[in-house]
Protein backbone atom coordinates (compact mmCIF):
# COMPACT_ATOMS: atom_id res chain seq x y z
CA UNK A 1 0.00 0.00 0.00
CA UNK A 2 2.95 2.22 0.69
CA UNK A 3 4.67 2.79 -2.43
CA UNK A 4 0.66 3.46 -3.92
CA UNK A 5 0.29 6.09 -1.83
CA UNK A 6 3.83 7.50 -2.45
CA UNK A 7 3.63 7.57 -6.34
CA UNK A 8 0.12 9.06 -5.85
CA UNK A 9 1.55 11.83 -4.19
CA UNK A 10 4.20 12.10 -6.65
CA UNK A 11 1.51 12.90 -9.49
CA UNK A 12 -0.48 15.46 -6.72
CA UNK A 13 2.83 16.92 -6.47
CA UNK A 14 3.37 17.28 -10.10
CA UNK A 15 0.13 18.21 -10.40
CA UNK A 16 0.50 21.43 -7.57
CA UNK A 17 4.09 22.10 -9.80
CA UNK A 18 2.18 22.58 -13.18
CA UNK A 19 -0.92 24.01 -12.54
CA UNK A 20 -1.17 25.51 -15.53
CA UNK A 21 -2.35 21.78 -16.86
CA UNK A 22 -4.63 21.01 -14.51
CA UNK A 23 -6.67 24.91 -14.89
CA UNK A 24 -6.15 24.21 -18.54
CA UNK A 25 -8.32 21.28 -18.36
CA UNK A 26 -10.85 23.50 -16.03
CA UNK A 27 -11.34 25.86 -18.55
CA UNK A 28 -11.73 23.45 -21.54
CA UNK A 29 -14.46 22.22 -19.10
CA UNK A 30 -15.85 25.73 -18.46
CA UNK A 31 -15.72 26.96 -22.45
CA UNK A 32 -16.33 24.01 -24.15
CA UNK A 33 -20.01 23.85 -21.42
CA UNK A 34 -20.57 27.84 -22.03
CA UNK A 35 -20.54 27.03 -25.61
CA UNK A 36 -23.08 24.08 -25.66
CA UNK A 37 -25.11 26.51 -23.30
CA UNK A 38 -25.14 29.29 -25.94
CA UNK A 39 -25.93 26.23 -28.39
CA UNK A 40 -29.06 24.54 -26.93
CA UNK A 41 -29.79 26.78 -23.84
CA UNK A 42 -32.04 24.46 -21.62
CA UNK A 43 -32.68 21.16 -23.36
CA UNK A 44 -35.29 18.92 -22.84
CA UNK A 45 -34.10 15.90 -20.40
CA UNK A 46 -33.32 13.70 -23.04
CA UNK A 47 -30.91 15.74 -24.75
CA UNK A 48 -29.73 16.96 -21.77
CA UNK A 49 -28.41 13.68 -20.45
CA UNK A 50 -26.87 12.76 -23.83
CA UNK A 51 -24.92 15.64 -24.17
CA UNK A 52 -23.73 15.37 -20.41
CA UNK A 53 -22.34 11.85 -20.84
CA UNK A 54 -20.34 13.05 -24.12
CA UNK A 55 -19.07 15.64 -22.33
CA UNK A 56 -17.70 14.19 -19.70
CA UNK A 57 -16.15 11.61 -22.30
CA UNK A 58 -14.52 14.43 -23.87
CA UNK A 59 -13.38 16.06 -20.14
CA UNK A 60 -12.29 12.37 -18.98
CA UNK A 61 -10.20 11.45 -21.95
CA UNK A 62 -8.03 15.16 -22.02
CA UNK A 63 -7.57 14.43 -18.11
CA UNK A 64 -6.70 11.08 -18.00
CA UNK A 65 -4.62 11.45 -21.58
CA UNK A 66 -1.36 13.32 -19.79
CA UNK A 67 -0.86 10.60 -17.04
CA UNK A 68 1.66 8.63 -18.67
CA UNK A 69 1.88 11.03 -21.91
CA UNK A 70 3.56 13.35 -19.13
CA UNK A 71 6.43 11.12 -17.91
CA UNK A 72 9.47 10.93 -19.90
CA UNK A 73 11.47 7.95 -21.04
CA UNK A 74 14.17 8.29 -18.42
CA UNK A 75 11.17 8.98 -15.21
CA UNK A 76 9.75 5.46 -16.30
CA UNK A 77 13.10 3.58 -15.87
CA UNK A 78 13.65 4.86 -12.42
CA UNK A 79 10.14 3.74 -11.57
CA UNK A 80 10.48 0.41 -12.86
CA UNK A 81 13.49 0.61 -10.60
CA UNK A 82 11.78 1.57 -7.91
CA UNK A 83 8.23 0.01 -8.12
CA UNK A 84 6.56 -3.06 -9.53
CA UNK A 85 4.30 -2.91 -12.50
CA UNK A 86 1.36 -3.40 -10.49
CA UNK A 87 1.64 -0.70 -8.03
CA UNK A 88 2.05 1.82 -10.80
CA UNK A 89 -0.81 1.03 -12.52
CA UNK A 90 -3.36 1.19 -9.91
CA UNK A 91 -1.57 4.35 -8.23
CA UNK A 92 -2.15 5.89 -11.75
CA UNK A 93 -5.67 4.27 -11.73
CA UNK A 94 -6.86 6.07 -8.22
CA UNK A 95 -5.33 8.99 -9.21
CA UNK A 96 -6.83 9.80 -12.81
CA UNK A 97 -10.36 8.40 -11.26
CA UNK A 98 -9.74 11.63 -8.22
CA UNK A 99 -9.23 14.07 -11.15
CA UNK A 100 -12.04 12.79 -13.37
CA UNK A 101 -14.17 12.91 -10.45
CA UNK A 102 -13.42 16.43 -9.70
CA UNK A 103 -14.05 17.33 -13.23
CA UNK A 104 -17.67 15.89 -13.14
CA UNK A 105 -18.19 17.87 -9.98
CA UNK A 106 -17.28 20.74 -11.39
CA UNK A 107 -19.12 20.22 -14.77
CA UNK A 108 -22.17 19.16 -12.98
CA UNK A 109 -22.50 22.41 -11.18
CA UNK A 110 -21.66 24.20 -14.09
CA UNK A 111 -24.22 21.77 -16.23
CA UNK A 112 -27.03 22.96 -13.40
CA UNK A 113 -26.40 26.49 -13.80
CA UNK A 114 -26.21 26.37 -17.45
CA UNK A 115 -28.31 24.06 -18.64
CA UNK A 116 -30.68 24.04 -15.52
CA UNK A 117 -31.66 20.59 -13.86
CA UNK A 118 -34.51 18.49 -15.61
CA UNK A 119 -33.47 15.66 -13.41
CA UNK A 120 -36.10 14.39 -10.35
CA UNK A 121 -33.69 13.11 -8.85
CA UNK A 122 -30.47 15.20 -8.22
CA UNK A 123 -28.62 13.41 -5.84
CA UNK A 124 -28.94 10.03 -7.81
CA UNK A 125 -28.05 11.95 -11.04
CA UNK A 126 -25.04 12.93 -9.04
CA UNK A 127 -23.99 9.63 -7.54
CA UNK A 128 -24.44 8.03 -10.87
CA UNK A 129 -22.32 10.53 -12.54
CA UNK A 130 -19.19 9.87 -9.94
CA UNK A 131 -19.67 6.39 -10.78
CA UNK A 132 -19.63 7.02 -14.33
CA UNK A 133 -16.50 9.06 -14.17
CA UNK A 134 -14.56 6.14 -12.36
CA UNK A 135 -16.12 3.79 -15.03
CA UNK A 136 -14.41 6.20 -17.79
CA UNK A 137 -11.26 6.48 -16.32
CA UNK A 138 -10.41 2.76 -15.61
CA UNK A 139 -10.14 2.61 -19.29
CA UNK A 140 -8.79 5.18 -20.34
CA UNK A 141 -5.74 5.06 -17.84
CA UNK A 142 -5.35 1.98 -19.90
CA UNK A 143 -5.86 3.37 -23.09
CA UNK A 144 -3.19 6.23 -22.23
CA UNK A 145 -0.79 4.29 -21.06
CA UNK A 146 -0.98 2.30 -24.31
CA UNK A 147 -0.74 5.51 -26.52
CA UNK A 148 2.41 6.59 -24.38
CA UNK A 149 3.83 3.34 -25.14
CA UNK A 150 2.91 3.73 -29.05
CA UNK A 151 4.64 6.65 -28.74
CA UNK A 152 2.12 9.19 -30.64
CA UNK A 153 0.37 11.99 -29.77
CA UNK A 154 -3.24 11.89 -27.85
CA UNK A 155 -5.12 11.43 -31.08
CA UNK A 156 -4.47 7.52 -31.10
CA UNK A 157 -5.94 7.27 -27.51
CA UNK A 158 -9.13 8.99 -28.74
CA UNK A 159 -9.18 6.69 -31.14
CA UNK A 160 -8.72 3.46 -29.50
CA UNK A 161 -10.53 4.19 -26.51
CA UNK A 162 -13.92 5.97 -27.74
CA UNK A 163 -14.66 2.68 -29.39
CA UNK A 164 -14.20 0.62 -26.13
CA UNK A 165 -15.84 2.97 -24.02
CA UNK A 166 -19.38 2.61 -25.92
CA UNK A 167 -20.13 -0.40 -23.08
CA UNK A 168 -20.11 1.72 -20.10
CA UNK A 169 -21.56 4.62 -21.77
CA UNK A 170 -24.40 3.10 -22.99
CA UNK A 171 -24.89 1.28 -19.66
CA UNK A 172 -24.23 5.18 -17.75
CA UNK A 173 -27.02 6.54 -20.41
CA UNK A 174 -29.32 4.30 -19.33
CA UNK A 175 -28.95 4.31 -15.70
CA UNK A 176 -29.04 7.80 -15.54
CA UNK A 177 -32.19 8.10 -17.13
CA UNK A 178 -33.39 6.82 -13.64
CA UNK A 179 -32.88 10.40 -12.17
CA UNK A 180 -34.86 11.81 -14.96
CA UNK A 181 -38.01 9.75 -13.76
CA UNK A 182 -37.69 7.12 -16.37
CA UNK A 183 -39.04 4.10 -14.82
CA UNK A 184 -37.48 0.74 -15.38
CA UNK A 185 -39.02 -3.40 -15.19
CA UNK A 186 -37.68 -4.27 -11.32
CA UNK A 187 -34.67 -5.48 -11.26
CA UNK A 188 -33.49 -3.72 -14.72
CA UNK A 189 -31.67 -1.05 -12.64
CA UNK A 190 -29.87 -3.29 -10.43
CA UNK A 191 -28.98 -5.47 -13.43
CA UNK A 192 -27.04 -2.59 -15.23
CA UNK A 193 -25.98 -1.35 -12.32
CA UNK A 194 -24.42 -5.05 -11.42
CA UNK A 195 -22.45 -5.51 -14.88
CA UNK A 196 -21.30 -2.01 -14.92
CA UNK A 197 -19.70 -2.89 -11.91
CA UNK A 198 -18.68 -6.57 -13.54
CA UNK A 199 -17.23 -4.69 -16.23
CA UNK A 200 -15.57 -2.17 -14.26
CA UNK A 201 -14.21 -4.76 -12.47
CA UNK A 202 -13.05 -6.34 -15.45
CA UNK A 203 -11.34 -3.52 -16.42
CA UNK A 204 -8.96 -3.41 -13.47
CA UNK A 205 -8.03 -6.96 -13.35
CA UNK A 206 -7.07 -6.48 -17.08
CA UNK A 207 -4.96 -3.36 -16.16
CA UNK A 208 -3.07 -5.04 -13.85
CA UNK A 209 -2.55 -8.43 -15.73
CA UNK A 210 -1.69 -6.08 -19.16
CA UNK A 211 0.37 -3.53 -17.54
CA UNK A 212 3.36 -5.29 -16.77
CA UNK A 213 3.76 -5.95 -20.04
CA UNK A 214 3.13 -3.07 -21.23
CA UNK A 215 5.96 -1.19 -19.22
CA UNK A 216 8.87 -3.29 -20.02
CA UNK A 217 11.05 -2.08 -22.76
CA UNK B 1 0.40 -25.51 -52.84
CA UNK B 2 -0.67 -26.64 -49.17
CA UNK B 3 -3.36 -29.20 -49.25
CA UNK B 4 -4.98 -30.31 -46.54
CA UNK B 5 -8.40 -32.43 -46.10
CA UNK B 6 -9.97 -29.13 -43.78
CA UNK B 7 -10.20 -27.52 -47.06
CA UNK B 8 -11.64 -30.04 -49.11
CA UNK B 9 -14.28 -29.86 -45.91
CA UNK B 10 -14.18 -26.29 -46.39
CA UNK B 11 -15.53 -25.99 -50.07
CA UNK B 12 -17.84 -28.91 -49.94
CA UNK B 13 -19.40 -27.43 -46.62
CA UNK B 14 -20.11 -23.72 -48.81
CA UNK B 15 -20.64 -25.23 -52.45
CA UNK B 16 -23.84 -27.38 -50.30
CA UNK B 17 -24.67 -24.63 -48.62
CA UNK B 18 -24.87 -22.39 -51.48
CA UNK B 19 -27.22 -25.18 -53.52
CA UNK B 20 -28.85 -26.31 -50.57
CA UNK B 21 -29.50 -22.61 -49.45
CA UNK B 22 -31.21 -21.43 -51.93
CA UNK B 23 -32.83 -24.31 -53.71
CA UNK B 24 -34.49 -25.99 -50.24
CA UNK B 25 -38.19 -25.29 -49.25
CA UNK B 26 -37.94 -22.66 -46.73
CA UNK B 27 -40.60 -22.32 -44.08
CA UNK B 28 -42.92 -18.86 -44.42
CA UNK B 29 -42.35 -16.99 -41.36
CA UNK B 30 -44.23 -13.80 -40.95
CA UNK B 31 -42.63 -11.09 -43.02
CA UNK B 32 -39.32 -12.56 -43.78
CA UNK B 33 -40.69 -14.74 -46.70
CA UNK B 34 -37.50 -15.84 -49.13
CA UNK B 35 -35.71 -13.67 -47.30
CA UNK B 36 -34.90 -16.58 -44.84
CA UNK B 37 -32.75 -17.46 -46.78
CA UNK B 38 -29.70 -15.13 -46.45
CA UNK B 39 -29.80 -16.49 -42.88
CA UNK B 40 -27.44 -18.90 -44.14
CA UNK B 41 -25.27 -16.21 -44.87
CA UNK B 42 -25.41 -13.35 -42.60
CA UNK B 43 -25.98 -15.39 -39.35
CA UNK B 44 -22.73 -17.50 -40.34
CA UNK B 45 -20.50 -14.15 -41.24
CA UNK B 46 -20.49 -13.01 -37.35
CA UNK B 47 -19.63 -16.87 -36.00
CA UNK B 48 -16.34 -16.45 -38.50
CA UNK B 49 -16.17 -13.58 -37.05
CA UNK B 50 -15.70 -14.33 -33.09
CA UNK B 51 -13.94 -17.40 -34.14
CA UNK B 52 -11.26 -15.69 -36.10
CA UNK B 53 -11.44 -12.89 -33.39
CA UNK B 54 -10.72 -15.39 -30.54
CA UNK B 55 -7.98 -17.26 -32.56
CA UNK B 56 -6.67 -13.53 -32.85
CA UNK B 57 -6.59 -13.27 -28.98
CA UNK B 58 -5.32 -16.71 -28.59
CA UNK B 59 -2.11 -15.87 -30.50
CA UNK B 60 -1.86 -12.22 -29.01
CA UNK B 61 -1.48 -14.31 -25.49
CA UNK B 62 0.97 -16.73 -26.65
CA UNK B 63 2.86 -13.79 -27.78
CA UNK B 64 2.81 -12.12 -24.91
CA UNK B 65 4.06 -15.65 -22.92
CA UNK B 66 6.73 -16.66 -25.10
CA UNK B 67 7.46 -13.48 -26.92
CA UNK B 68 7.54 -15.48 -30.71
CA UNK B 69 6.83 -12.87 -33.33
CA UNK B 70 4.96 -15.75 -35.43
CA UNK B 71 2.42 -15.65 -32.62
CA UNK B 72 1.90 -11.55 -33.65
CA UNK B 73 1.52 -12.19 -36.97
CA UNK B 74 -1.05 -14.44 -36.38
CA UNK B 75 -3.35 -12.68 -34.21
CA UNK B 76 -2.75 -9.86 -36.73
CA UNK B 77 -3.58 -11.77 -39.46
CA UNK B 78 -7.02 -13.26 -38.02
CA UNK B 79 -8.32 -9.94 -36.46
CA UNK B 80 -7.72 -8.17 -40.09
CA UNK B 81 -9.72 -11.34 -41.75
CA UNK B 82 -12.26 -10.97 -38.29
CA UNK B 83 -12.79 -7.55 -39.58
CA UNK B 84 -13.40 -8.14 -42.99
CA UNK B 85 -16.39 -11.05 -42.40
CA UNK B 86 -17.59 -8.30 -39.75
CA UNK B 87 -17.98 -5.86 -42.81
CA UNK B 88 -19.45 -8.66 -44.91
CA UNK B 89 -21.98 -9.23 -41.85
CA UNK B 90 -23.35 -5.65 -41.79
CA UNK B 91 -23.39 -5.90 -45.48
CA UNK B 92 -25.79 -9.27 -45.57
CA UNK B 93 -27.77 -7.69 -42.33
CA UNK B 94 -28.11 -4.38 -44.16
CA UNK B 95 -29.68 -6.09 -47.10
CA UNK B 96 -31.98 -8.55 -45.52
CA UNK B 97 -32.76 -5.28 -42.57
CA UNK B 98 -33.60 -3.39 -45.91
CA UNK B 99 -36.44 -6.05 -47.19
CA UNK B 100 -37.52 -6.93 -43.87
CA UNK B 101 -37.65 -3.85 -41.35
CA UNK B 102 -37.57 -1.07 -44.35
CA UNK B 103 -34.72 0.67 -43.76
CA UNK B 104 -31.24 -0.58 -44.37
CA UNK B 105 -29.84 0.93 -41.01
CA UNK B 106 -32.85 1.19 -38.18
CA UNK B 107 -30.24 1.81 -35.01
CA UNK B 108 -31.12 -1.38 -34.25
CA UNK B 109 -28.82 -2.20 -30.87
CA UNK B 110 -27.63 -5.16 -32.47
CA UNK B 111 -26.63 -3.44 -35.42
CA UNK B 112 -24.95 -0.28 -33.17
CA UNK B 113 -23.22 -2.87 -31.41
CA UNK B 114 -21.98 -4.72 -34.90
CA UNK B 115 -21.11 -1.49 -35.97
CA UNK B 116 -18.83 -0.64 -32.47
CA UNK B 117 -17.15 -3.77 -32.88
CA UNK B 118 -16.20 -3.50 -35.99
CA UNK B 119 -14.68 0.07 -35.25
CA UNK B 120 -12.57 -1.20 -31.93
CA UNK B 121 -10.70 -3.66 -33.92
CA UNK B 122 -10.01 -1.03 -36.39
CA UNK B 123 -8.80 0.76 -34.03
CA UNK B 124 -6.33 -2.39 -33.43
CA UNK B 125 -5.62 -2.32 -37.29
CA UNK B 126 -4.97 1.44 -36.65
CA UNK B 127 -2.53 1.09 -33.56
CA UNK B 128 -0.74 -1.91 -35.12
CA UNK B 129 -0.06 0.39 -38.23
CA UNK B 130 1.09 3.15 -36.04
CA UNK B 131 4.35 1.61 -34.86
CA UNK B 132 7.45 -0.05 -36.74
CA UNK B 133 9.28 -1.52 -34.68
CA UNK B 134 8.31 -4.88 -35.13
CA UNK B 135 8.97 -5.98 -31.21
CA UNK B 136 7.00 -3.24 -30.06
CA UNK B 137 4.43 -3.38 -32.22
CA UNK B 138 3.20 -6.90 -31.23
CA UNK B 139 3.80 -6.06 -27.65
CA UNK B 140 1.47 -2.91 -27.37
CA UNK B 141 -1.08 -4.34 -29.85
CA UNK B 142 -1.42 -7.90 -27.92
CA UNK B 143 -2.14 -6.17 -25.07
CA UNK B 144 -4.62 -3.91 -26.44
CA UNK B 145 -6.05 -6.85 -28.68
CA UNK B 146 -6.70 -8.79 -25.43
CA UNK B 147 -8.22 -5.72 -23.32
CA UNK B 148 -10.89 -5.07 -26.65
CA UNK B 149 -11.70 -8.90 -26.69
CA UNK B 150 -12.61 -8.62 -23.46
CA UNK B 151 -14.60 -5.33 -23.97
CA UNK B 152 -16.28 -6.73 -27.12
CA UNK B 153 -17.88 -10.13 -25.86
CA UNK B 154 -20.04 -8.35 -23.29
CA UNK B 155 -20.75 -5.72 -25.93
CA UNK B 156 -22.61 -8.05 -28.62
CA UNK B 157 -22.93 -11.13 -25.92
CA UNK B 158 -24.23 -9.37 -22.98
CA UNK B 159 -25.68 -6.11 -23.78
CA UNK B 160 -28.48 -6.78 -26.82
CA UNK B 161 -30.28 -9.39 -24.91
CA UNK B 162 -30.58 -6.64 -22.27
CA UNK B 163 -32.80 -4.08 -24.40
CA UNK B 164 -35.67 -4.28 -27.16
CA UNK B 165 -34.42 -5.26 -30.51
CA UNK B 166 -36.06 -6.00 -34.04
CA UNK B 167 -33.60 -8.85 -34.48
CA UNK B 168 -34.42 -12.58 -32.66
CA UNK B 169 -33.06 -12.51 -28.91
CA UNK B 170 -33.79 -9.13 -27.61
CA UNK B 171 -35.60 -8.93 -24.52
CA UNK B 172 -38.87 -9.62 -25.89
CA UNK B 173 -37.56 -12.02 -28.48
CA UNK B 174 -40.04 -14.67 -29.96
CA UNK B 175 -38.99 -17.26 -27.51
CA UNK B 176 -38.44 -15.13 -24.82
CA UNK B 177 -34.93 -14.14 -25.14
CA UNK B 178 -32.28 -16.54 -25.97
CA UNK B 179 -29.27 -17.15 -28.48
CA UNK B 180 -29.93 -14.32 -31.25
CA UNK B 181 -28.12 -16.11 -33.55
CA UNK B 182 -30.14 -19.27 -33.88
CA UNK B 183 -33.53 -18.12 -33.64
CA UNK B 184 -34.69 -19.89 -30.95
CA UNK B 185 -37.02 -22.58 -31.54
CA UNK B 186 -38.31 -21.55 -35.00
CA UNK B 187 -35.52 -22.65 -36.87
CA UNK B 188 -36.76 -26.34 -38.54
CA UNK B 189 -34.60 -28.90 -39.28
CA UNK B 190 -33.78 -28.95 -43.31
CA UNK B 191 -33.18 -24.93 -42.23
CA UNK B 192 -30.55 -26.44 -39.57
CA UNK B 193 -29.29 -29.11 -41.87
CA UNK B 194 -28.12 -26.28 -44.19
CA UNK B 195 -27.06 -23.80 -41.14
CA UNK B 196 -24.14 -25.70 -39.85
CA UNK B 197 -22.38 -27.07 -42.32
CA UNK B 198 -22.61 -23.26 -43.82
CA UNK B 199 -21.07 -21.97 -40.28
CA UNK B 200 -18.56 -24.24 -40.20
CA UNK B 201 -18.02 -24.09 -44.10
CA UNK B 202 -17.37 -19.85 -43.63
CA UNK B 203 -15.12 -20.31 -40.54
CA UNK B 204 -12.94 -22.94 -42.30
CA UNK B 205 -12.60 -20.13 -45.42
CA UNK B 206 -11.77 -17.25 -42.82
CA UNK B 207 -9.26 -19.47 -41.54
CA UNK B 208 -7.43 -20.29 -44.76
CA UNK B 209 -7.87 -16.67 -46.23
CA UNK B 210 -5.95 -15.75 -42.63
CA UNK B 211 -3.52 -18.73 -43.26
CA UNK B 212 -2.40 -17.52 -46.69
CA UNK B 213 -1.90 -14.42 -45.56
CA UNK B 214 0.14 -15.16 -42.81
CA UNK B 215 2.06 -17.76 -44.75
CA UNK B 216 3.21 -15.10 -47.23
CA UNK B 217 3.62 -12.58 -45.02
CA UNK B 218 6.13 -14.73 -43.24
CA UNK B 219 8.15 -15.51 -46.55
CA UNK B 220 8.84 -11.59 -47.05
CA UNK B 221 9.79 -11.08 -43.88
CA UNK B 222 11.82 -14.02 -43.38
CA UNK B 223 15.25 -12.16 -41.93
CA UNK B 224 12.81 -10.88 -39.26
CA UNK B 225 10.38 -13.47 -37.78
CA UNK B 226 13.39 -16.12 -37.59
CA UNK B 227 16.25 -13.48 -35.86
Amino acid sequence: MKPIAILIKKDLLLELRHQHTFFGILLYVASSIFVLFLAIGHPASDVYNGVFWMMQLFISINAVAKSFLQESKGRMIYFYLVSSPVQFVIAKMIYNAVVVIIMVVLSLILFLILLGSPMLDLWRFAVISFYGAFSISLVFTLMSAIAAKAQQNAAIMAILGFPLIIPQLMLLIRISKSAFGLGFESGALTQMVLLLSGLNILVIVLAVILFPFLWKD
Amino acid sequence: MKFTWWKVVCIVFLLFSFIAGFLIKVPNIGNLHQTIRNFFFHVPMWFTMITLLTLSLGYSIAYLRTQNLKYDIRAGEYAKTGIVFGLLGLATGSIWAKFTWGEYWSNDPKQMAAAIAVLIYFAYVVLRGSMNDFDKRARISGVYNIFAWFIYIPLIIILPRMVQSLHPGGLEGAQGGGNPALGGGSLDPTMRAVFWPAVFGWILLGIWISDLKIRYFLLTHKTIVNA
